[in-house]
């Protein structure tokens, strides 16, 4: 199996402060990849380096590689706009844009980003991102209420249709479900499990059940290292380092 | 369970009817106002007022249609070039204006806001009006937008602001240009807000008096040009009722409910046509 994105050394800081220690890790292609570790741990700040979403935060750096499509995207030649498209992204927050309706939320982005679909062409492309999204069933009859008006579960699945209507390669989410109750959490886990054959997704969750039974391989983060990776099944039956073991077992954060 | 004690129960009372009062005084005086127009203008309330010209002193009828017209005209020149200007500027301050330019930007509008508006006349009258020779639409306008513009600027920067990161970064997260990103996710976001702003400012240029009375200069006839003075409600309303005569003491009132109904009418109106559905 080939790798989607490959990191080699990444540091990087928020001023003088270092958040991200020398991460070295391979994600595979059409997989779940989830990082865990406690509050802090860097594992935020490390997926949004995935989609370059530090660039407008002053004093942010870093340095070392991350290829993906086989360039370093870390370098000033790449356009971060491009690399968005390609490398999607779904907020802890349920973020739909507060007033456009359901349709013009997974619509916008194709709008907005030229291609010169046609009007049938934005419609089918919104039918299939709902569909993925597992919500068009609930939405179909509704598609020009407000996003905001649904509940956190369905607005976070409209999330997810949104940033699939852009046809990433990639899906990073950060900690997707936390602002959720347990029935929408189900839901969306089931949904990353079925998306995962089709798209690369790196989950960031501070959940260890839910990156167990979730992902394929699991990263484990602790104070801006990446202390052990490995595939799940492996990760939570027998860890190779005592700190990790020391996390699952719940003996610290 | 004890019950709530009497004090705190009393306290909840005593507070509950302050603000109950103030709002009441508040809002008192807006009935006052509107009640008292209304019964002195009662007596020239007519059609004519809206469709005839100014009739000399002691010829019964005659209206202020060249003032409505003329008021419309100039407040909407003032807006079609104030609002894009205004608009534009708030977005730079709020989403570019983080450097020395900007704060320099944001002081000098907050000082533009807090010019007394004779001197936007006295602008327009050096800008316009000496060169051009003549008083005129066109000055009258530029007067207005001068006290548009600041208004419009900080709602609209104001109202940016309010728009939550996380609507940014997730148009952002979807490949959108940071332009595009402003102008059709956040301001859009923002655009109640901004529109209220606009509003507001459209409500104090309509009535606005002073900053007319050495530039469009008012005018008895329908305009015939944007060159030529031109006639607006708030200087009739004006020369109206510092005259000697009743019967023009009864068309100044009529004039003022006229201008409180057309910043209802037309606030109601911009609502209902920006509004979205929810």
């Amino acid at each position: 199996m080939d790798n989607a994105i490959e990191v080699r050394n990444l540091s990087s800081w928020f001023g003088q402060n270092q958040v991200l220690k020398d991460i070295t890790m391979d994600i595979r292609r059409n997989s779940v990849t989830s990082v865990m570790g406690p509050s802090g741990c860097g594992k935020s700040t490390f997926i949004r380096c995935l989609n370059r979403m530090h660039d407008l935060t002053p004093g942010f750096r870093m340095t070392g590689e991350i290829l993906f499509d086989g360039r370093n995207i870390i370098t000033e030649k790449i356009d971060p706009v491009l690399l968005r498209r390609k490398v999607g992204m779904v907020f802890q927050q349920p973020n739909p844009f507060p007033r456009m309706s359901v349709y013009d939320n997974v619509a916008v982005g194709l709008r907005l980003n030229g291609g010169g679909k046609s009007r049938g062409e934005i419609a089918d492309v919104v039918e299939k991102s709902l569909r993925m999204a597992a919500i068009w069933d609930e939405l179909k009859d509704h598609l020009d209420r407000a996003g905001a008006s649904l509940s956190g579960g369905q607005q976070q699945r409209l999330c997810i249709a949104r940033a699939l209507a852009v046809e990433p390669e990639v899906l990073l989410m950060d900690e997707p479900c936390s602002a959720l109750d347990p029935v929408s959490t189900a839901k969306i886990e089931e949904l990353i499990e079925d998306l995962g054959d089709r798209y690369t997704i790196v989950v960031v969750t501070h959940n260890m059940q839910q990156a167990a039974r979730i992902s394929d391989s699991v990263a484990f983060f602790l104070m801006g290292v990446l202390v052990e990776m490995d595939k799940s099944a492996k990760m939570f039956t027998n860890p190779s380092d005592k700190r990790t073991e020391e996390y699952i077992t719940g003996r610290f954060g | 369970m004890k019950s709530i004690s009497f004090r705190r129960r009393a306290t909840d009372r005593i507070m509950k009817t302050l603000f109950l009062l103030s709002v009441f005084l508040v809002i008192l005086p807006l009935f006052l106002i509107f009640f008292d127009l209304l019964w002195k203008g009662a007596k020239e309330l007519k059609w004519s007022l809206l469709t005839d010209l100014p009739r000399p002193v002691g010829e019964p009828g005659g209206g202020i249609a060249n003032g409505i017209a003329g008021t419309l005209t100039l407040a909407g020149l003032a807006m079609a070039g104030g609002i894009p200007l205004a608009v534009l500027s708030g977005i730079y301050l709020a989403e570019y204006g983080k450097g020395v330019l900007a704060s320099l930007v944001r002081f000098a509008v907050d000082l533009l806001a807090g010019v007394p508006s004779i001197i936007m006349g006295i602008f327009g009258y050096v800008l316009w009006v000496l060169p051009m020779k003549r008083f005129s639409a066109w000055a009258g306008a530029s007067a207005l937008a001068m006290i548009f513009i600041p208004i419009v600027v900080r709602t609209t920067e104001e109202m940016l602001k309010t728009v939550p990161v996380p609507v940014r970064e997730a148009a952002l997260a979807l490949g959108i240009e940071r332009w595009k990103t402003t102008l059709f996710i956040t301001v859009r976001t923002a655009s109640a807000g901004i529109i209220t702003g606009i509003l507001l400012a459209m409500a104090r240029i309509l009535g606005e008096t002073a900053p007319l009375l050495f530039t469009a200069l008012g005018n008895q006839f329908w305009q015939t040009g944007l060159d030529q003075p031109i006639a607006a409600v708030p200087l009739q309303v004006f020369s109206y009722a510092i005259s000697p005569y009743d019967d023009w003491h009864d068309k100044a009132w009529a004039g003022a409910v006229v201008l409180i109904l057309m910043v209802l009418v037309l606030s109601i109106g911009a609502r209902i046509l920006t509004r979205e559905r929810s």
